[in-house]
């Protein structure tokens, strides 16, 4: 069990779970200017079918340590089951097959010896709608930590005011942590349920339209708080709203049809695309 | 427009021998023809008629419902009210004691016989007696017209004696000892009653309301917590309220967790292939299999072969008299929990498919294993559908007497399954069961007139039981629901 230090007088956001260092970490910040540290996420020529139809086909790239990545795309595009596969949620889909390599710092996840719970929460994932458990504020964030065995009352309330403040959310629940999660609005509730993405202090967070059900209030803060995220974790985001692509995210993939079309910074990819495809998806002219 | 619309009709169709109305009747100027305006009117009729059909099936339900809800509860209930003794003289001098418990007319045979017309008083009526005095009378009943009466009173030294044997006895206590009371009958007999044999008495016609209603709440208690006698028609039911209560209980220990375990396999880990389909049609059929099936089924696996076997490995110093080889409550209960095993997987598996699959995803992706994911997140969630599936079993097992009669129920139980004898609990005895004691007092006494109250009373018995299990089970589901589910945004 690692130790989280809490700072309480620290502004919300630079408050963050001390972690172990992770092997290739380069410099936290100036992402677009440093040097390039190794990957966090390195796909190899990979392939996923559903059944016989191929969603994801020969997909490679490499996504950089504490940067935030957006996967852009129109519908069924595949996006998202490239981000389920970073930490094998497309296992619980019958009939789904993946070939092809994804090492996750250094890692072969797909290997026969990977124990599939500690990848998990070595790779957190927020989804498309909030899914706060039906249980207290409190205990939804803690049920990560309990699941490894903390039981000790004072660290799990240390561990649960450190991820709501990483999540911007500890001012809103500090006075009712016992409330019911689904008492909060949905806003909240995504919050909610990156700071129970964050209690288990993973290296990458995942996140899958993580806006798309909330209102521009709500999103604007999310996407505030993910900038903030990424001074720690690597993040990785689905969206299909492309100006909130172009406003946080360092590097933008391009998917069309299960391939990927582009992968490049972003400021490339909606300035001067290569690809005419991309271009148009970019412009509008369809998607 | 009416005119050309009417012309459309003149074809052959069951629409053209409708009757017409104007297409004004509507009140908005479509183009309507006589074929949609019949059919406007023909859907219409067709709706007040299946509002009618519906609500008559529904008022007819409820009809029941509440007729059954009625004559048990009236029945029932009277059963224990400390009812006046009447004394009537009879127009040839017979004296007789005895409490008025109905009153029918006498059909007129002569009258239909001869053709002569009915007699201007109108019909004639006659009276049911209970005289009790079994071991006098031979009956406990008899009936007597009403124009025989010469006079009837309701002499206040009337007592009552309930006995432990022969039924009640009706009479004028003349002495009264330590060692018992002489007693005059009717028709002037005396009798000598010892104490011992006396289980209560009382004099009815001297009670104030206030006093009956005292004797009527001891009468429900001594009901409730008393040993039968006299073969069950009199007495108490505390036996079989006690076997019953302890059979559900036994019958939930086992068929809840088997149930709720099976169905999370089914949902939870099996894949969903037609091998699964399969087991879950079977478990939804067996669900309608007939419940004395299951009774000799219970009889030859729980019994015979799992009872032998246990027989024939620890009590063989025993044989040839069986311990577990015979039926007893454990295995009545296994029984029942087989028979009802099925309503607590379908109400759990639905339960299950109700649970969203964003929860399941949300604790997996937290590092949870399935087991983690069931045991911390979806058990709690599903476990209204759980209990909503107890309630039926319960319903059904406290209420289903045949497979009983093969795995251990008994008309008179020596013992409870549970007594201050160690080991305390001995779960191969046999046991009463409310059930069968409503059909064995009701319809296997020698005395079955003398037993119908007491049909009716354990009947209302069982009824309030089981509403009063189900009542328990609502509200628990109901308190685990606003705990568990989302609270309406």
């Amino acid at each position: 069990m690692r130790r989280i230090k809490t700072k309480m007088n620290q502004p919300i956001g630079t408050v963050l779970l001390e972690l172990d260092p992770v092997p290739h970490a380069g410099a936290a910040n100036g992402a677009a200017l440093r040097e390039p540290a190794p990957p966090a996420i390195e796909v190899e020529e990979l392939t996923v079918h559903y059944g016989a139809q191929p969603a994801v086909r020969e997909v490679s790239l490499q996504i950089p340590a504490r940067q935030v990545t957006a996967f852009i795309g129109p519908s069924g595009c595949g996006k998202t089951t490239l981000l389920r596969c970073f930490n094998r949620m497309n296992d619980l889909v019958a009939g789904a097959r993946v070939q092809g390599t994804i090492r996750i710092e250094g890692h072969d996840i797909y290997a026969p010896d990977v124990d599939v719970t500690a990848l998990r929460r070595r790779v957190g994932m927020v989804f498309q709608r909030s899914n706060p458990f039906p249980m207290s504020i409190f205990d939804n964030v803690a049920y990560g930590p309990r699941l490894v065995g903390e039981r000790d009352r004072r660290r799990l309330a240390d561990i649960v005011e450190t991820s709501l403040r990483a999540a911007a959310l500890w001012d809103e629940v500090k006075d009712r942590l016992r409330d019911n999660a689904l008492r909060l609005s949905g806003g909240q509730q995504q919050r909610l349920c990156i700071a129970r993405a964050l209690a288990v202090e993973p290296s990458i967070l995942l996140m899958d339209e993580p806006c798309s059900a909330l209102d521009p209030i709500s999103t604007a803060r999310i996407e505030e708080l993910i900038l903030q995220l990424k001074e720690r974790y690597t993040v990785v985001i689905v969206t299909h709203n492309m100006q909130q692509a172009a406003r946080i995210a360092d590097n933008t993939a391009f998917l069309l049809s299960g391939r990927l079309v582009e992968f490049d910074r972003t400021s490339i990819i909606f300035e001067h695309p290569r690809h005419p495809e991309t271009r148009d998806y970019i412009t509008g002219r369809f998607g | 427009m009416n005119g050309a619309a009417t012309e459309t009709t003149r074809g052959p169709g069951p629409q053209a021998v409708l009757p017409q109305h104007g297409a004004q009747e509507l009140g908005f100027p479509l183009p309507v023809t006589s074929a949609s305006r019949a059919a406007v009117a023909r859907r219409r009729r067709e709706g007040a008629l299946q509002v009618w059909m519906t609500a008559t099936a529904v008022a007819a339900s409820l009809l029941m419902v509440a007729g059954l809800l009625l004559l048990v509860l009236v029945n029932g209930l009277g059963y224990f009210w400390p009812r006046d003794v009447a004394r009537l003289e009879l127009v040839d001098g017979q004296v007789i004691i005895g409490e008025i418990v109905g009153r029918e007319p006498i059909p007129d045979m002569g009258a239909t016989l001869t053709g002569a017309t009915a007699s201007a008083s109108g019909p004639r009526y006659r009276i049911q007696l209970k005289t009790g005095n079994r071991d006098v009378y031979g009956l406990d009943y008899r009936w007597v017209d009403e124009d025989a009466i010469a006079a009837l009173g309701y002499p206040e030294d009337i007592t009552v004696f309930e006995r432990r044997a022969w039924g009640n006895l009706y009479g004028v206590v003349l002495e009264e000892n330590a060692d018992g009371y002489e007693v005059q009958l009717a028709d002037g007999r005396t009798r000598w009653l010892r104490a011992q044999d006396v289980v209560d008495s009382w004099r009815p016609n001297a009670m104030t309301t206030g006093q009956k209603l005292v004797a009527y709440a001891v009468n429900v208690w001594e009901f409730l917590t008393g040993e039968p006698r006299e073969s069950n028609t009199e007495g108490g039911i505390f036996p079989a309220l006690f076997g019953t209560v302890l059979m559900v209980f036994l019958m939930t220990l086992a068929a809840v967790p088997l149930g709720v375990l099976a169905a999370l396999y089914l949902r939870e880990y099996a894949g969903q292939g037609p091998l699964v389909s399969l087991v879950r049609v079977a478990v939804n059929n067996l669900a309608g299999v007939p419940s004395i099936v299951y009774g000799v089924f219970g009889l030859g696996f729980f019994v015979y072969g799992v009872g032998g076997t246990l027989d024939r490995l620890l009590f063989s110093d025993q044989l040839p008299t069986p311990t577990f080889g015979t039926g007893g409550i454990l295995w009545a209960s296994l029984t029942m929990a087989l028979l009802t095993v099925p309503v607590v997987i379908v109400a759990t598996e639905e339960g299950l498919a109700a649970v969203p699959g964003s929860l399941r995803e949300a604790s997996l992706a937290l590092g949870a294993t399935r087991w983690e994911t069931v045991r911390h997140v979806i058990l709690p969630r599903v476990l209204p559908a759980v209990i909503t599936g107890a309630i039926l079993a319960i319903a059904r097992a406290a209420g289903e007497v045949a497979p009983l009669m093969l795995t251990g129920v008994v008309k008179v139980a020596p013992a409870l399954a549970i007594d201050g004898t160690a080991p305390f609990v001995h779960l191969y005895r046999k046991f009463m069961h409310l059930g069968f004691h409503i059909y064995d007092a009701g319809f296997q006494s020698p005395n079955v007139e003398a037993a119908r109250p007491m049909v009716f009373a354990t009947t209302l018995v069982l009824l309030a039981l089981i509403t009063g299990l189900n009542l328990v089970a609502v509200v628990l589901r109901h308190r685990l629901r606003e705990r568990y589910q989302s609270p309406s945004v």
